[in-house]
């Protein structure tokens, strides 16, 4: 868990605070309200071409650039982790452009962007969940059509979506969808809560913080108002059921945790590791010790933190 | 490991670093200037400005230079730059017929008023490699004829569009008209919408990638949608902009910029919507681009199918399908973010996989293996 003091010297005069000019800011702010407004709604709004490319992160950039202010404390993950290269490259880039301080402890942040998960730790009401989006329209691999899915959301015609996950249990015995799997927000829009693991989709519903959504290709923004209902979509018959993994991590032996499986050779040997690696250094400082935690090779990675 | 649990930072620091050391290359050889890569690759210039929608050349070459000639990096490096510019305002219509020709060639007519114009163009050359240029000599300077036109004291204000002259004659739809109060849109301060209208879809074939929009007008040559075209005119010259400013109540004059413009003229018998006539698609490009110029003008004609009254069957005629795949820095970022790491959703997928595999197997079982299993 390390927190990086303001940076005050990297910021970076030639560009405004965090980036984009105050009027693209506001223009933002506007749809953020809106979607706010409007639960799961997705927003069209006039999206910046930003200093990383698109499908990078963009959508979750703007809205980060957006809503910052210089007392935030910022805490970026890609895949549950601070360390992976595009949480780094982003991370540095809002350092660079603002000078707030940094975290990797999701309880000190005010400001999480993530890729792909949410945090295992509960989030409060001082916090917002900005999520990256890569394609926002839940119905968009069903229909690809924009003019056509706008009216299905506009009718609450979401027939398609039914009958998609009804063949999945005709065909296999349960809904086929691993991750991306489509809500329904407060009672009225159906929501792609981007590529999470369906593992996450339960921390949606009712949470205490903000969760914003951003797609910068697709220029589109959504958001869910704290304490709002989301609800995975199933059937009686065939509740959703979330990922179940058999064992606790190898690490900090945590259960009811995402894990991600390593391989460690090539002969077929893997372990399952915490997905979210502070929560993981979390409990490992607290004692926790999962069965292979005293792995030379692991604790040597380990120390370099 | 390319995620390793720690040291991201580190490794990202020196990626930074080979990066920059291959950029530069053998440093024994001298740099690239600025102006080197502005003066003698201006047609890459002009691709980096058009497709960065930023018309600056000295900013474009710095883009290239950076990008180690990655014109699609480099694009992106500009309309990140871009970004950060403020808008202070419209420039007004700009008015082709006004340009400082260079270049001006029509396929339809063997001579018209303005003349034939051939200009600077690879066209009529044999594509032969020339190894004087290897040696790094020149070709002796060429005595350079041409007409004297821009001497010439009644050189006309202004050269007409090959359209018009036919427009005159009521063959050739006339001009698109624009409604008064009708607010051209912007695709970069407003997202897009569709169904789009016309200024919008050539806003974003303008920025649009010049091989997609190359590939699209080829395909409606080979029959995809075919429009019957012909090359009505095709300029390459500079035009001055101007922009009303309030406080002063007149229009300033701003500079030139290059212009390529294409008007393609397309053979239609005519519909329930519309007369027999020759219709046209437009094509018009900052610096100097015929290529994309001709594509935009094919898949732009090819746009107008329900305009028209035509039959849409044709990957070029789809709307949605063309604006929405035309840009390339959204199209290379969504690409090649399948390089970042996925391993969560992968994880999902690993799970859901075996189970299919599981079920799969069970199924497929065959009775007496699964009696003989039963029995052992």
């Amino acid at each position: 868990m390390s927190t990086s003091p303001k940076n005050t010297q990297s910021f970076n005069e030639h560009y405004n605070f965090a980036y984009l000019d105050e009027q693209t800011k506001r223009m933002i702010r506007r749809a953020i309200l809106k979607g706010i407004a409007i639960p799961g709604y997705q927003v069209p709004f006039a999206s910046r071409e930003m200093p990383m490319p698109y499908g990078w992160g963009t959508g979750g950039v703007q809205l980060t650039a957006a809503v910052i202010g210089d007392k935030d404390i910022l805490k970026v993950i890609d895949q549950g982790s601070d360390d992976t290269t595009n949480a780094v490259a982003l991370r540095d880039f809002f350092k660079q452009t603002t000078g707030v301080s940094t975290t990797t402890s999701t309880k000190e942040a005010t400001l999480i962007q993530t890729r792909h998960r949410i945090p295992e730790a509960p989030l409060n009401g001082d916090q917002v969940l900005i999520y990256q989006v890569p394609i926002p329209e839940p119905l968009r691999f069903l229909e690809p059509r924009e003019t056509e899915t706008r009216k299905m959301h506009a009718l609450e015609e979401y027939g398609l979506m039914h009958v998609k996950l009804y063949e999945d249990i005709a065909h296999f015995g349960h809904i086929s969808t691993t991750y991306a799997y489509p809500v329904m927000v407060n009672s009225r829009y159906v929501m792609d809560p981007s590529p999470i693991p369906k593992f996450d989709n339960p921390k949606m519903h009712q949470m205490p913080a903000l969760q914003l959504f951003g797609a910068g290709r697709e220029k589109r923004i959504y958001a869910i108002p704290p304490y709002t209902d989301v609800v995975s979509l199933d059937f009686e018959d065939h509740p959703f059921t979330p990922q179940e993994f058999s064992e606790p991590c190898a690490l900090c032996a945590a259960e009811n945790v995402y894990l991600d499986e390593v391989i460690l050779d090539d002969k077929g040997s893997r372990m399952f590791v915490c997905s979210d690696s502070d929560y993981c250094e979390g409990r490992r400082a607290q004692g926790h010790k999962g069965h292979m935690a005293a792995d030379p090779v692991h604790s040597n990675e380990l120390s370099e933190a | 490991m390319y995620v390793a649990v720690k040291g991201g930072e580190k490794a990202i620091a020196n990626a930074h670093k080979l990066l920059a050391k291959d950029r530069r290359g053998d440093t024994a050889l001298p740099a690239l200037t600025l102006e080197q890569i502005a003066e003698q690759l201006y047609l890459s210039i002009s691709r980096v400005m058009a497709e960065g929608s930023l018309y600056d050349s000295s900013l474009a070459a710095l883009a290239i230079k950076q990008s180690r000639g990655d014109l699609i990096e480099a694009i992106f490096l500009l309309r990140a730059y871009r970004t950060t510019l403020p808008r202070f305002g419209y420039s007004k219509p700009l008015d082709t017929a006004k340009m400082k020709l260079r270049r001006r060639i029509s396929a339809i007519y063997k001579d018209l008023p303005g003349g034939q114009m051939l200009g600077p163009t690879f066209d009529y050359t044999q594509r032969l490699l020339d190894f004087t240029l290897a040696a790094n000599e020149e070709p002796s300077q060429p005595d350079i004829q041409t007409a004297q036109i821009e001497d010439d004291e009644d050189k006309p204000e202004s050269t007409p569009r090959v359209t018009e002259m036919l427009a005159n004659d009521g063959l050739m739809e006339p001009d698109a008209t624009i409604d008064e109060h009708h607010k051209v849109g912007d695709l970069t301060r407003e997202p897009l919408e569709f169904p789009a209208n016309r200024d919008l879809r050539l806003q974003n074939l303008a920025r649009g990638d010049e091989g997609f929009l190359l590939a699209l007008g080829y395909s409606t040559q080979r029959g995809y949608g075919r429009t019957h075209p012909f090359a009505g005119e095709i300029r390459l010259g500079e035009v001055e902009v101007e922009l009303y400013v309030e406080e002063l109540g007149f229009d300033v004059p701003l500079g030139e910029i290059t212009l390529t413009e294409c008007q393609m003229i397309n053979q239609f018998a005519g519909s329930s919507k519309a007369p027999p006539q020759f219709t046209r698609g437009y094509g018009l490009v900052p610096g100097q681009a015929e290529r994309k110029a001709m594509a935009m003008a094919l898949v732009d004609r090819s746009l107008r199918w329900q305009e028209l009254g035509e039959d849409a069957s044709a990957p070029a005629q789809d709307e949605e399908f063309v604006l929405s795949h035309s840009d390339n820095v959204q199209a290379t970022g969504f690409v090649e973010h399948l390089k970042l790491p996925h391993y969560v959703d992968f994880q999902a997928e690993l799970d859901l996989i075996r189970q299919l595999r599981e079920n799969w197997f069970d199924q497929n079982t065959p009775a007496e293996d699964a009696a003989q299993e039963a029995a052992s």
